[in-house]
């Protein structure tokens, strides 16, 4: 038998290496020859007209964009990952299959929704897909008319991705997809180790079909917010580059409304109202799904670029990291001299992401050092508000998604009103300039705009999240009974334990409250 | 036939059963034993800035039956072996044991506790 299979493989070798021999292209080691004038699609190969180049440098510039739009995406798809291992470790290991599910479930559910009428909601209306070919057919915006100005409200194209079939809109909705998912699946963390599952899987389709699209329109679909400044003349409207608002602010306030109304967990809080510390099972979990946040995020700011030929991207990466490391390192320091008495791992990490949530908005529109004061300023913010949640409004977040994503992603947008350096975004929502910040001469307008912005989100996100959240409450519950909590939700909600086989302390796992 | 009870320090779980193999024990369990008490914590717990205490206190329990001749040079060698001179070295609990038996040949009393075949 052996010496057959050593035969059929002679043979295929033999056969191989020949077809080299007979070839008219002599191999290319160093890649210095391949790709010449023969490789322009025309006609006569090797001898294109200038229509047929053209043609071939448009196509070139175009595919370029896509491979970028679609290799960011799969990069900000990866930060699911980072998002459940973050969550994970920081939680107990009674409930780690039900954080991790949780993390996993708003994957399909958002994106369904998203498909469903989220997609039509939020980009229904958004004109001219530019970057990737000019795909036209988003077209829809429902709008309301006031004082004399145009309000866009919600897009109405392409529910169920009816007759979406460009390769443009296909690869956009991938992208947007990523980025709602991201949004859906902060609340999870806040609100880990107590949400019912039933509750949290409905949550997921609301977020990713109705409430994240809709604020999502009014800043990136052409709606009302981004008409600010072509409307009433302040700045460029409220400018979000990759979602400091429109993922992170919006995924900040569900958490804080939702982990507000569930509770917090049985033994945070002391009768005193002093809280008690409840360690996450495993850290370097968490700090691996740090890690894979912060790599996913070099996608998110940069791939919103939505083109691979604007070359501001390089900016873009350069200001997402030095404000990471930035946060990071300020999170650290303030814990260690400031706040407490050791340099925290586990704040060390919101550091670091409380970073990026900051430069998310502004990543773009920054000089490097203006990005280094977000991300210094973000790492001081990311602990005060950690300790304010906590102490002052009792407000119990195992991972502090609040302060991360909804302090940060706050300060990120007004940051944008003050840093913004006027060398980018010229014709950015339909304002001629590049965007300018107060610091840099720009007048308070762009500032205005932003400070209008957040507080729209704080608002309509708030309020919506908070009508979700209750009737989900009085309808099937939000929160688990204790004695569930207690002997955690692995077995009672997800049927198994994440470790199975494992002994756990489980009583030492809850503190007393005394 | 008696059997010794010791807790000890984990950190000195190796000497112990080095010093225990020198006096002639061919075999004894153990146990990872948590135990509750006021020894202060060398290393203050805090996460996320609030500090807590877990007030577990790690150790090794060890088990070993001996024949009545040899109980005292095996409760010597783990006096010496345990000992750091700070609170918090544990206890050494010995006690009388009715019948031994060895389940491969049924064999009881003494010789079920040391290899005679050896």
């Amino acid at each position: 038998m052996k010496k057959y299979i050593l035969l059929i493989f002679l043979m295929l070798t033999t056969a191989s290496s020949s077809s080299y021999i007979y070839a008219t292209k002599t191999a290319d080691p160093n890649g210095a020859t391949t790709g010449t004038i023969s490789d322009v699609t025309a006609k006569t190969v090797g001898k294109p007209t200038i229509d047929e180049i053209g043609t071939q440098v448009g196509h070139n510039k175009i595919a370029i964009n896509m491979v970028w739009l679609l290799l960011t995406g799969f990069l900000v798809f990866f930060m699911q990952a980072g998002f459940a291992l973050v969550e994970t470790g920081f939680t107990r290991a009674k409930n780690a299959s039900h954080t991790m599910a949780m993390n996993l479930f708003v994957y399909p559910a958002g994106m369904l929704a998203f498909y469903a009428c989220g997609f039509a909601i939020m980009f229904g209306g958004v004109g001219t897909l530019g970057t990737l070919g000019g795909f036209d057919g988003l077209n829809q915006e429902v709008s309301i008319s006031l004082f004399g100005h145009t309000f866009g409200l919600f897009g109405t194209k392409g529910f169920f991705m009816n007759g979406m079939t460009d390769v443009a809109v296909l690869g956009f909705f991938l992208f947007q997809t990523v980025f709602m998912d991201a949004a859906a699946t902060i609340p999870t963390g806040a609100m880990a180790e107590r949400w019912k599952f039933a509750s949290f899987a409905i949550f997921g389709f609301i977020v990713g079909g109705l409430i994240y699209p809709i604020y999502g329109n009014w800043v990136w679909g052409g709606g009302w917010l981004a008409t600010l400044g072509s409307n009433f003349g302040l700045g460029h409207g409220h400018v979000d580059f990759a979602g400091s608002s429109v993922v992170h602010l919006t995924g900040g306030v569900l958490a804080f409304v939702g982990a507000k109304m569930i509770g917090p967990r049985i033994g945070k809080y002391n009768r005193d109202g002093s809280p008690n510390a409840i360690p996450g099972h495993n850290i370097p979990m968490a700090v691996l799904g740090t890690l894979v946040l912060a790599f996913g995020w070099f996608g998110f700011n940069s791939g919103s670029t939505l083109a691979g030929t604007d070359l501001r991207f390089s900016v873009v990466a350069f200001n997402t990291m030095i404000a990471s490391c930035g946060g990071a390192l300020i999170a650290t320091l303030w814990m260690w001299f400031i706040r407490g008495k050791k340099p925290d791992l586990s704040m060390m990490c919101n550091g670091l992401l409380a970073g990026l949530v900051a430069i998310t908005a502004p990543c773009a529109f920054v000089s490097p050092a203006g990005a280094l004061a977000i991300g210094l300023i973000s790492g001081a913010i990311v602990v005060e508000v950690a300790f304010f949640v906590e102490r002052k409004l009792k407000i119990d977040d195992p991972v502090g998604a609040i302060a991360v994503h909804g302090a940060n992603g706050l300060w990120g947008c007004l940051a944008l009103g003050l840093f913004a350096d006027g060398t980018y975004g010229d014709g950015l929502n339909g304002v001629a300039g590049a965007v300018t910040g107060l610091f840099y001469g720009g007048g308070a307008g762009q500032f205005i705009a932003e400070f209008i912005g957040v507080s729209t989100n704080l608002i309509f996100v708030g309020l919506a999240g908070w009508v979700v959240f209750k009737l989900l409450d009085v309808t099937i519950g939000n929160r688990v009974p204790a004695d569930v909590e207690l002997a955690g939700l692995d077995v009672h909600e997800m049927g198994a334990e994440g470790y199975s086989g494992i002994k756990l302390d489980k009583n030492s796992e809850t503190p007393l409250s005394r | 036939m008696k059997k010794i009870e010791a807790i000890i320090r984990t950190s000195k779980f190796i000497e112990v059963r080095d010093a225990l193999r020198e006096v002639g024990i061919d075999f004894f369990s153990y146990w990872d034993a948590t135990g509750v008490g006021n020894e202060i914590e060398k290393g203050e717990h805090s996460y996320r800035g609030t500090v807590y205490d877990t007030s577990f206190i790690p150790r090794q329990l060890l088990t070993i039956v001996v024949r009545d001749v040899n109980l005292q040079k095996t409760v010597d060698a783990i006096l010496k072996a345990a000992k750091t001179g700070i609170v918090g070295d544990g206890k050494i609990f010995v006690s009388e044991i009715q019948e031994s038996y060895r389940i491969r040949n049924s064999e009881k009393g003494d010789t079920s506790l040391y290899n005679s075949e050896k």
